[in-house]
């Protein structure tokens, strides 16, 4: 064997390592890539791609998988949170995915990532230019509620007639006096394309406008891919007497104290002891580490789970 | 009715129809109909069924393309345009913002997955209206005009009967004040008793709103208490129009005296 042919075998087998980074081959990457690029090209509109059969059941993150997969390179830091905690076995799981295909760094942390996939949450600290927050969306269309027809919902959008989207609204307070709806609320982006961001709490709607960091939205069965571009504007839709109002808490986080984060109920016990604690708990475990006590800081959630669970009462 | 009109000052038609022709495929659906609509005019279009009133009614809404021939309406937007003619999106706007549509079935023109009252106030919301406590007033104000029981405001449609389904979808497609209303059979499901009071009800909201319709049906007692003007059909063609008091008293055609005829059997 002579230098040359010794190196066309090893471009060939590193080629061939090549090709199976991070599950997908670079065929579809590149199909996934070209849509991400067309999502950051218009702002909130649902592009179309061909969705893969991942090794996880849709409804568990297909569409988000598939889009980190398609981005994520050697030298990213992937963190992945379902519900806000990064220790769900959903969350894990993924993570675990990621390390092992992609061969990536994997963290915790919220500020040492470089891609953050989620379910439910953004988290509570802000997000920074050179971030990308990979959302993994059940169903992508804001409208499909209220209208079943595909021609028609996609009519809306080409015309941007979306009068039906406030009909929801509008049911809403009839029915509670106010607009409920906690998940997936609906936004106008760059004033365009209405657009869901579901699965995320309302809490988290404004976090989306002007962000520094890119959004995409995934969503595997839908086959659609969206994004928000850096610095895009995400308006919340409300009615001029009724205006768009995040969820409030009368009490801190029973751990850390934050007066500003989304919180969790846990149910302590049978006679209807509760706490009130941080859904994103790489925030709540940060400012515990930074020195912040709540008036449970010294709490196990571990046996609260045990005792609710049937265990021991300590 | 008629001297009335003959005396209206602005005489230009709201709507001109001109050879309008709808085949679906080999089947003609209807050929080479024309006719005018003046403001404030309500035009019955009556025929057995099949005879292509549908189809007519379709193509002058916009809702079906027709093969040949033109529809030129009136747009507040537009003025004078051929409907088919425009964009997709002026089309939907002039939709939305010129006409209704009263469907026979309530299925067809209402969300039956959204309360009653949110069905009526959603044409508002296309239109742009972005404050709840002015809509949700006129909605009020609707459901009293259509004489239906405030308190059921928030309720889904299909706990009302179909008589008042059939409110629902006429303040639906009033609210807005549409220059021009289209009604497909608007009595057609329902009981002799509530058709009556529902013919007295649209009677009186469209002498009251000086609406300009055309309202489909094969019922000829239909027709002599809502239109002032008839168009008979048979196989896609008009075979006669003219005054409905001269339509039904001495009608001309064979097919229209064998129409008026039935009717008086029953
Ligand atoms: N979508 C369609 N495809 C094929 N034929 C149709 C369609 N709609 C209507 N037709 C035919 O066109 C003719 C006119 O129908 P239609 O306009 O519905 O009449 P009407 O409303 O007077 O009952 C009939 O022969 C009918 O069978
Ligand atoms: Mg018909
Ligand atoms: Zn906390």
């Amino acid at each position: 064997m002579n230098a040359a042919t010794n190196t066309a075998a090893s471009n060939a087998s590193s080629e061939a390592a090549y090709y199976t980074h991070a599950y997908l081959d670079e065929q579809t990457k590149r199909m996934i890539r070209r849509a991400i690029l067309k999502a950051i090209a218009i702002p909130g509109y649902q592009v179309p791609f061909g969705s893969r059969e991942m090794p996880v059941p849709y409804g568990w993150g297909t569409g988000g998988i598939q889009v980190t997969a398609a981005l994520i390179g050697p030298r990213d830091v992937y963190k992945c949170i379902d519900q806000g905690a990064d220790d769900t076995t959903n969350a894990v799981s993924i993570r675990k995915f990621f390390a092992t295909v992609a061969d990536v760094e994997t963290t915790e942390s919220t500020a040492d990532a470089t891609i953050i996939q989620s379910r439910h949450r953004i988290p509570e600290l802000p997000l920074r230019e050179g971030q990308i927050m990979v959302l993994q969306v059940p169903q992508p269309e804001p409208l499909r509620g209220l209208e079943s027809r595909e021609t028609e919902t996609r009519a809306m959008h080409a015309y941007e007639e979306y009068g039906l989207q406030y009909v929801s609204l509008y049911e809403n307070i009839s029915a509670f006096g106010r607009i409920a709806g906690g998940a997936g609320y609906p936004v106008l982006v760059d004033e365009r394309y209405l657009m869901s961001p579901s699965p995320i709490p309302k809490f988290d709607n404004p976090k989306m406008h002007l962000s520094p960091a890119l959004l995409l939205f995934g969503a595997g069965r839908e086959k659609r891919i969206y994004a928000v571009p850096p610095y895009t504007r995400v308006r919340s839709l409300d009615f001029e007497d009724y205006p768009f109002e995040v969820q409030k808490w009368t009490q801190a986080c029973a751990l850390c104290a934050s007066h500003e984060s989304y919180l969790d109920e846990v149910i302590l016990d049978d006679s209807g002891n509760r706490m009130f604690i941080c859904s994103d708990t790489d925030h709540c475990a940060t400012r515990r580490a930074d020195g912040h006590h709540g008036s449970m800081s010294d709490f196990s959630l571990e046996d609260a789970e045990q005792s609710r669970t049937g265990g021991e009462r300590p | 009715m008629s001297a009335a009109l003959a005396l209206m000052p602005d005489d230009t038609p709201l709507l001109r129809v001109e050879g309008l022709t709808k085949r679906y495929g080999a089947i003609i659906g209807c050929e080479n109909v024309s006719f005018d609509l003046r403001p404030g005019e309500i035009l019955g279009i009556v025929g057995e069924s099949g005879s292509g009133k549908t189809t007519v009614l379709n193509c002058v809404s916009g809702k079906l393309a027709p093969t040949s021939g033109g529809v030129q309406f009136k747009t507040r937007r537009h003025g004078l345009a051929n409907i088919h003619e425009l964009s997709e999106p002026d089309r939907r706007r002039v939709q939305r913002e010129d006409w209704g549509f009263v469907h026979q079935n309530p299925r067809d023109g209402l969300r039956m997955r959204v309360s009653g009252g949110a069905n009526v106030a959603e044409p508002l919301m296309n239109l742009g209206d972005r404050h709840y406590g002015r809509m949700r007033q006129a909605t009020i104000d609707w459901l009293n005009r259509v004489e239906l029981d405030i308190s059921r405001i928030d309720h889904k449609p299909r706990t009302f009967s179909g008589g008042m389904q059939q409110r629902i979808q006429i303040a639906r497609n009033l609210i807005h004040a549409p220059r021009l209303v289209f009604m497909d059979e608007p009595t057609g499901g329902l009981d002799v008793s509530v058709q009556a009071r529902l013919l007295d009800l649209l009677r009186e909201l469209v002498r009251d709103l000086d609406l300009s319709a055309i309202i489909v049906t094969h019922d000829m007692a239909v027709a002599r208490l809502m239109a002032a003007r008839l168009m008979v059909m048979k196989g896609g063609h008009v075979v006669e129009t003219g005054l409905t008091d001269q339509v039904l008293d001495d009608p001309q055609h064979p097919y229209t005296q064998l129409l008026v005829s039935s009717v008086l059997q029953i």
